[in-house]
């Protein structure tokens, strides 16, 4: 391995560390007002949002094919499957609309 | 002196195993794309040792990435640390949410697993009814780091073992588990969900026009969650109370 690229990698982590790292030991957000904190909570419903859409549509080429895996996972988890049943289903439904069409 | 046992047994032992469990869906999807790394890692000219390393420290699929096609276009590497900087500045965000939803740990605990918080364990472990306890983060968080750096290093070998049908179905694995850990959350707390969720996406395509996806599912979610809180407010004038 060559030194430069591993600086070069030490940096990376590094850099992506800090954001992850900061938050989690430097807040003290006990004495920050209700609104804040809500905003905070709610965090993970909008990046999820933001995780699947648009990603989702561009999976392949055909627009179809993320929009069929998206509706098996649906489906399931409407259902109440275990999350390893969604995502295998998924996959399964997909694998089967690509041998076949 | 008993309940030490029952205390460590019940906050770090189980949700552990819990968490390592609830991180095979992720490991599941992170397998095609750790292959996929590692394979055009080799032909950007790494070593497996490099590769691997970059696994190992890094963790972070984007800016994994894409420095690998910014070393395949020449550039240095302080240009391709800021790059990766600017790509996981979002995280920023998660683990400040993380911080809101967790059970309080020691700061070392919170040091150990902020290294795992990638967008696909925060997802699991944030869409969890707070308290979260720690050791549920870290479980997730071991599960998708075993599969991220060993697929990566299967991958520089063998990049293309996977059967082409499953090559192309498992692309759609991290969006089925993001799906299956927001309908939960929509049945359990309705459409409050449904609305921040939308406004994510919605804003997430409107960002993207400007700004890398990094930055774009960043400044999604703050829109998302100011629109909806302002709305809340002043619109509404719903009660704000929690």
């Amino acid at each position: 391995m060559s030194m430069a690229m591993f600086w070069m990698i030490i940096g990376m982590g590094v850099v992506t560390y800090i954001p992850r790292l900061m938050p989690l030991v430097l807040l003290k957000t006990e004495n920050w007002p209700a609104w804040s904190k809500r905003m905070l909570s709610r965090v993970p419903y909008a990046v999820l949002g933001a995780l699947i859409f648009p990603g989702i549509i561009y999976v392949h080429e055909n627009l179809l094919f993320g929009l069929l895996g998206g509706f098996v996972a649906i489906i399931l988890a409407y259902i109440g499957t275990p999350l390893i049943v969604v995502v295998g289903g998924a996959i399964g439904a997909l694998s089967i609309f690509t041998i076949f069409f | 002196m008993e309940n030490v046992t029952d205390t460590y047994e019940n906050l770090v032992i189980s949700p552990l195993k819990k968490g390592l469990l609830d991180g095979i869906p992720i490991a599941i999807g992170y397998m095609p794309v750790a292959l996929t790394f590692g394979l055009i890692a080799g032909s950007t000219g790494l070593a497996v040792s490099e590769s691997v390393l970059m696994s190992m420290i890094v963790f972070a699929g984007a800016s994994q990435y894409m420095a690998l096609s910014m070393i395949a276009v020449g550039s240095t590497a302080l240009e391709i640390i800021a790059a990766t900087f600017i790509v996981n500045f979002r995280h920023l965000l998660m683990s400040a949410s993380i911080h809101e939803r967790a059970e309080k740990s020691s700061k070392k605990m919170r040091a150990l697993y902020a290294f795992g918080l990638t967008d696909e364990v925060f997802a699991v472990a944030s869409t969890k009814t707070p308290p979260i306890k720690p050791g549920y983060i870290l479980g997730t968080a071991i599960m998708a780091y075993t599969s991220w750096v060993s697929f990566t290093a299967v991958g520089f070998f063998a990049g293309a073992i996977l059967p082409w049908f499953l090559q192309e179905s498992m692309a759609i694995a991290l969006y089925a588990l993001f799906i299956a850990l927001l309908i939960p959350s929509i049945k359990k707390e309705g459409k409050i969900v449904i609305i921040l969720a939308l406004l994510g996406g919605l804003f997430h395509v409107f960002f993207a026009i400007w700004l890398s996806t990094g930055w774009a599912i960043m400044f999604a979610t703050i829109a998302a969650v100011s629109v909806y809180e302002l709305t809340e407010r002043f619109v509404l004038k719903g009660d704000v109370t929690e």
